[in-house]
C-alpha cells in the first residue's frame, strides 16, 4: 500500500525523507518561474565551490502548456519537487531510490530504469547528462548530473533530482485526470486548481497585455543590466530581473507575439543576463557566512 | 593461458551508446597492446546497461627482449649533439662504442632492453585507452577530477591471470569486483577470470552479451505472442535498443483499449515505439495490428509481473489518448485550410515550408509534364505536401509526416494518387527504403529534393565530412536513385536548371551558375557512390561524364557499363594500352613540338601497310562508332572500337613513330592524335586508371 495516499502526503514524505538525508528544506521562490531550476537556491548554488544540499518545492508555471483545464495532465501551473545535492554524492542514485521507496514504490514490485535524457536550458545557458527515471514505463523523475550553469563549468558537480509532483502522484493514486487527484482526504486537486487553470489559460493565450509584456521585458533587462554594472554588483537582485524577464518572454510566446527567429534572439538576450548574474554570483561571497556572535 | 578480465562499471550508459564504445574499447587495446609488442590470440567486447567488459585471451606474461644497435653521432661531433644521442638512449658516454667507418669514427649505442611484465604494461595501457576511448557525450562527476565518463564510474574490475593490475581512473581504484543486477542481486561479485565472472554475472541476473539479451527478447515476444495467436511486427532498430536497456530482460505482454483499435496503426506502432518501445503485434492471418504489445522489463517482479503490466497499460492509455486526440482533432480541418498555416514554420532562415511547397509546385508539374505524368495532379500534391507538418500529430511523431499527409487527404476525398504522392515525396529515406511508386509522387519527390538542395547550396550550405545537418546527401542521392531506377530520360542539366524557379532571393547569373555547376559535381560523386555498390568503377563514371555532353543519368550509367565490360575483354585491355602508348608519345612529342596534333593525316605518306591499315580502321571506325552513339548501341560502340585493337597493335610493333623523315614522324603523329579523337567519342581514356 502506497504510503503517499494523498497530493500532500507525497510532498511531505519527501520532505520528510530529504530532511533526513540532510537537506535544507527549503521554500518556494516568490517569483513566477518555468521550473525548479530557476530557483536561486539551484542555478547559483550550483555554481562555485561550497557545498550545497536543499530540497524545496517549486510551483512552475508553462503558460504555453495550459490546455483549459481540459487537458488529463498537462498544467500551465504545476508542482515541481527539487533536490540538489553539491557535490553529488557517489550513492546518489541509491539515495534517490530511496525515496521511490519512500512514496510507496517498491523497486520489487515495479520496473524502474535510468534511460538517456540529458538536460539543457538554453535561457540558463546551462546543460548536464542525466536520465530520465522510469517506473513501468512512467517517467517519473528527472536526474541531471550538472556540467554548465550560465556558461560555467560546474566544480563540484551537482545533483539534480525533479520529481513531477502531480504526474508521480496520478500514478501513485491511480488517478488518469490530474484534477481528480485527493490532494488530501477532503479536498480534490480541481477544487485548488481547476478554475485557476481555466482563467491562466485564457489568461496566457488570449488577455495577457503584449505591449505591457514587451515593456515589462525590456525593463526586467534594463534593471538586471543596471544592478551589474559599475563597482557594486548585485547578483541576487540582478538574478530576480533575469526571472522576470524569462517569464514575461514565455507569457509572450504563449500568446503567439514571438516569431521563430525572434524566439531565438529573445533566448540570447535571457540567457546573456543568466550569464552576467552568475558571474556577479561567482565574483561575490557566494552566501558565505560567518556567526556573528558565534 | 593468460587471460585479461576488464570490467568498466558504471550507472546507466545511454542504450545508443554501448555497441560502439565496446568496439572502440576493443579497437583502442588492440591497437595499445600492439604498440608494446603484446599480441594475443583472441578478445571479445561487451557492453550493457551498467558495464563495459573486455576480455583477452593468450597474452604472453612478458613482453620480448629488445636488442638492438643504435648508430650515433661522430666522435667529434659538437657536444650538443652526443648529449642529445646520450639523452635519448638514457647512456652515458663511457657505455658507447666507438665504429670506424669510412666516414670517420662514429658513437655505436647497444640498447638492451629485457621486456617488461604484461601486467606492468597493463596497468598503463588500460587507463591510457580508457582515456581515449570518445564517447558521443561524456561528464565530470567528482570534485577536482578533469576525467570524464560517460557517467559516474564506480569500479573497475581489472586482473591479467587472475591477479588485480593496479591502476586507477578518475580516481577509481582498479579491483576484483564488481556488482550484479540492480535490484535482483545483492552485494559484490569477486572475480578473476572471464569465466567464472560471465557464470557469477548470470547468477546475479545479468547477460553480459548484448546478442544473448536481443536473442532472449526476441524469442520471448515471439513466443509470447504465439500463446495469443499473434506474431511480431519485426523491428531490429527496437531490438538493439531495447536490449541496452536491461541487464536481465523479462518480456510481458500487455493489452491495448479497443476505443484505440480505429487509429491508423502506423500512430499506435509509432507511439508505443518511440515513447515507450514496446514491440507491436499482429495477427498472422490478416496482417492486421492486434490489441496486444510485447513490453520488455527489467525485472523479474514478485507479483509475477501484474503491477508492471498494469503500469505500462496505463502509460500506453494516457499516450494513445493524446494521439486519438490528436486524430480526431487534426481531421476536423482539411490539408488545404492548413497550407497557409506553412508560413509560420521556418525551412531555412527566412524561408518557410510556405515557400518551399510554392517552389516544389513549380518544379513538379515541369517534371511531371517531361515524364509523362499528370502535371495538375503533381501540382496539387506538391501544394498538401507538407500541409501536415502543422498537423497535432506530426508535432507530436514527426517521423509520421507524409504519411499523415496521405491519410488526411484520403480524409478530405483528394485522389488517391495525390494522397500516395503526399506520403511517397520523402522517399527515398535511407539505403533501405523503396522510391516513389507512381510518376506523380516521383515528381513531387524529384522537386523537393532539387528545391532542398538548390536552396542550400545557393545559401553556401555544402556537407562537411560527417556533418550533414540538411541531409543533402541524401537528397541527392534519392534524386540520382529516383531518375536511374524509374529510368527517367531527362539532363540532369536541364533539371538543375529547374533550381531557380521559385527561388526566394534574385540571384545573379554568376550565383545561378555557380550553385549548378557545383550541385552537378554534388549529385555526380553521390552518383559514384550509388554505383560503387555495384561494382562499376568511379573513374570510367568520370571518364563518359567528363566529355561533358553526357548528362542523361540513365544514358550515362548504360554507357560506362558496356565500357566496363570491354575493359574487361582482352581487345579492351589491349586497346587501352594502346591508347596510353598512343597518349603518352603525343603528350611528350607535343610538348617539344610546341603544338597540338589533330589528325590531319596525308594520305599520301603512308609506307608501311601498318601506317595504311590503321588509317583506313581509324577512317571507318569514326563514322560507325558515331552512329552506334547516335544509335545508343553502346555494346555497338565498343564493338567498333574493338576493331582498331589489331591495327593499333601492328602499328606500335611495326612502324617507329619518331622516324628519322620528319614529315613521315609529323604523319605518324597525326595518326596517332586520329586514335585518340575516335575513342574520345566515346570517353575521357586518360581518366581511365590501370
Amino acid at each position: 500500500m502506497p504510503k503517499a495516499k494523498t497530493f500532500q502526503d507525497l510532498i511531505l514524505t519527501l520532505q520528510n525523507y530529504w530532511a533526513r538525508q540532510g537537506c535544507l528544506i527549503l521554500q518556494p521562490y516568490d517569483n513566477e518561474m518555468g521550473a525548479g531550476t530557476f530557483h536561486p537556491a539551484t542555478t547559483l548554488r550550483a555554481l562555485g565551490p561550497r557545498p550545497w544540499n536543499a530540497a524545496y518545492v517549486q510551483p512552475s508555471r508553462r503558460p504555453t502548456d495550459g490546455r483549459y483545464g481540459e487537458n488529463p495532465n498537462r498544467l500551465q501551473h504545476y508542482y515541481q519537487y527539487q533536490v540538489i545535492l553539491k557535490p553529488a554524492p557517489e550513492n546518489v542514485q541509491e539515495l534517490y531510490l530511496g525515496s521511490v521507496r519512500e512514496i510507496g514504490l517498491d523497486p520489487n514490485l515495479h520496473d524502474i530504469r535510468f534511460v538517456e535524457d540529458d538536460w539543457e536550458s538554453p535561457t540558463l545557458g546551462a546543460a548536464g547528462l542525466g536520465w530520465e527515471v522510469w517506473c513501468d514505463g512512467m517517467e517519473i523523475t528527472q536526474f541531471t548530473y550538472f556540467q554548465q550553469v550560465g556558461g560555467f563549468d560546474c566544480d563540484p558537480v551537482s545533483a539534480e533530482i525533479t520529481y513531477g509532483l502531480e504526474r508521480l502522484a496520478m500514478y501513485v493514486q491511480n488517478v488518469e485526470f490530474v484534477y481528480d487527484l485527493a490532494f488530501n482526504e477532503q479536498f480534490r486537486y480541481g477544487e485548488v486548481f481547476h478554475q485557476s487553470e481555466v482563467e491562466f489559460s485564457a489568461y496566457n493565450f488570449e488577455r495577457a497585455d503584449t505591449e505591457m509584456l514587451f515593456r515589462h521585458f525590456k525593463d526586467a533587462e534594463k534593471q538586471c543590466q543596471e544592478l551589474l554594472s559599475g563597482n557594486r554588483k548585485l547578483a541576487l537582485p540582478a538574478y530576480d530581473q533575469c526571472i522576470k524577464a524569462s517569464h514575461a518572454f514565455n507569457l509572450l510566446q504563449a500568446r503567439g507575439v514571438i516569431s521563430v527567429t525572434e524566439r531565438a534572439a529573445y533566448i540570447g538576450r535571457v540567457r546573456a543576463l543568466a550569464q552576467a548574474c552568475c558571474q556577479a554570483w561567482l565574483d561575490s561571497d557566494m552566501g558565505k557566512y560567518t556567526p556573528r556572535y558565534g | 593461458m593468460t587471460e585479461l578480465l576488464l570490467e568498466l562499471f558504471s550507472e546507466e550508459i545511454p542504450a545508443r551508446m554501448q555497441a560502439g564504445a565496446a568496439r572502440d574499447l576493443e579497437r583502442l587495446m588492440v591497437e595499445a597492446l600492439s604498440d608494446r609488442g603484446l599480441l594475443f590470440e583472441g578478445i571479445k567486447a561487451f557492453s550493457g546497461p551498467r558495464r563495459l567488459t573486455l576480455a583477452i585471451a593468450g597474452l604472453p606474461a612478458k613482453q620480448k627482449d629488445v636488442r638492438e644497435e643504435l648508430k650515433g653521432p661522430k666522435v667529434d661531433a659538437p657536444a650538443a649533439a652526443i648529449d642529445g644521442f646520450l639523452k635519448k638512449t638514457r647512456l652515458t658516454r663511457e657505455q658507447l662504442k666507438v665504429e670506424s667507418t669510412p666516414k670517420g669514427d662514429v658513437y655505436m649505442a647497444l640498447i638492451e632492453r629485457e621486456g617488461r611484465d604484461a601486467a606492468a604494461v597493463l596497468a598503463e595501457i588500460i587507463p591510457e585507452v580508457m582515456g581515449k576511448l570518445p564517447w558521443p557525450k561524456s561528464m565530470r562527476w567528482k570534485p577536482g577530477v578533469s576525467t570524464r565518463w560517460v557517467r559516474p564510474l564506480h569500479s573497475i574490475l581489472a586482473t591479467f591471470d587472475g591477479e588485480v593490475v593496479p591502476f586507477s581512473f578518475a580516481g577509481v581504484s582498479s579491483g576484483n569486483h564488481t556488482r550484479g543486477h540492480r535490484f535482483l542481486s545483492e552485494g559484490r561479485i569477486e572475480a578473476r577470470r572471464f569465466e567464472d565472472y560471465e557464470a557469477a554475472l548470470k547468477k546475479a541476473h545479468v547477460i553480459l552479451d548484448t546478442e544473448e539479451r536481443a536473442a532472449i527478447i526476441f524469442e520471448g515476444v515471439k513466443s509470447a505472442a504465439f500463446v495469443h495467436g499473434l506474431e511480431l511486427i519485426p523491428d531490429e532498430g527496437l531490438l538493439a535498443e531495447v536490449s541496452g536497456l536491461a541487464e536481465w530482460p523479462v518480456v510481458y505482454v500487455g493489452s491495448i483499449e479497443d476505443q484505440f483499435m480505429e487509429v491508423p496503426p502506423e500512430i499506435l506502432q509509432t507511439s508505443m515505439r518511440t515513447h515507450q518501445k514496446y514491440f507491436a503485434l499482429r495477427d498472422p492471418k490478416t496482417g492486421r495490428m492486434a490489441n496486444k504489445f510485447g513490453l520488455v522489463a527489467n525485472m523479474i517482479a514478485a507479483d509475477g509481473g501484474k503491477e508492471i503490466v498494469a503500469g505500462n497499460e496505463r502509460v500506453l492509455r494516457a499516450r494513445l489518448s493524446d494521439a486519438k486526440f490528436f486524430w480526431d482533432e487534426d481531421r476536423k480541418r482539411t490539408l488545404e485550410s492548413r497550407v497557409h498555416d506553412l508560413k509560420g514554420i521556418v525551412y531555412y532562415e527566412e524561408y518557410t515550408y510556405w515557400h518551399k511547397v510554392d517552389s516544389i509546385a513549380t518544379k513538379a508539374s515541369i517534371i511531371a509534364a517531361e515524364i509523362g505524368a499528370d502535371p495538375s495532379k503533381a501540382k496539387r500534391a506538391s501544394r498538401l505536401s507538407k500541409a501536415d507538418l502543422t498537423s497535432g500529430l506530426v508535432g507530436e511523431f514527426p517521423e509520421l509526416q507524409g504519411l499523415m499527409g496521405r491519410y488526411f487527404a484520403l480524409n478530405d476525398k483528394e485522389e488517391k494518387e495525390v494522397a500516395d504522392a503526399i506520403r511517397d515525396h520523402y522517399k527515398p529515406q535511407g539505403p533501405s527504403d523503396g522510391i516513389p511508386e507512381s510518376d506523380v509522387g516521383a515528381s513531387v519527390a524529384l522537386a523537393d529534393k532539387l528545391s532542398t538542395l538548390y536552396w542550400l547550396f545557393h545559401e553556401g550550405e555544402r556537407p562537411t565530412g560527417s556533418k550533414d545537418p540538411y541531409a543533402l546527401r541524401r537528397a541527392a542521392l534519392g534524386v540520382v536513385r529516383i531518375i536511374l531506377e524509374k529510368k527517367y530520360r531527362f539532363g540532369l542539366k536541364w533539371f538543375l536548371d529547374l533550381g531557380w524557379y521559385g527561388a526566394l532571393t534574385a540571384s545573379t547569373e554568376g550565383d545561378k551558375e555557380k550553385t549548378e555547376s557545383d550541385l552537378l559535381e554534388f549529385i555526380v560523386d553521390r552518383l559514384k557512390v550509388a554505383l560503387k555498390g555495384k561494382g562499376i568503377r568511379h573513374d570510367l563514371i568520370d571518364a563518359v561524364f567528363s566529355l561533358g555532353n553526357e548528362d542523361d543519368l540513365v544514358r550515362l550509367v548504360t554507357r560506362v557499363e558496356a565500357l566496363q565490360a570491354f575493359l574487361k575483354t582482352d581487345d579492351g585491355k589491349n586497346l587501352l594500352a594502346g591508347y596510353k602508348r598512343a597518349a603518352n608519345i603525343l603528350k611528350v612529342e607535343e610538348k617539344k613540338d610546341g603544338r597540338t596534333y589533330i589528325s590531319e593525316v596525308d594520305e599520301k605518306l603512308l609506307p608501311e601497310s601498318a601506317d595504311k591499315a590503321l588509317h583506313a580502321a581509324l577512317a571507318k571506325a569514326v563514322g560507325a562508332i558515331g552512329s552506334a552513339l547516335d544509335r545508343e548501341d553502346f555494346a555497338g560502340a565498343m564493338r567498333e572500337m574493338a576493331a582498331l585493337r589489331g591495327p593499333v597493335d601492328s602499328f606500335f610493333e611495326a612502324v617507329k613513330v619518331n622516324a628519322d623523315d620528319p614529315k613521315l614522324r609529323e604523319n605518324r603523329l597525326h595518326l596517332l592524335a586520329g586514335l585518340r579523337a575516335a575513342l574520345q567519342r566515346v570517353a575521357d581514356f586518360s581518366k581511365i586508371e590501370g
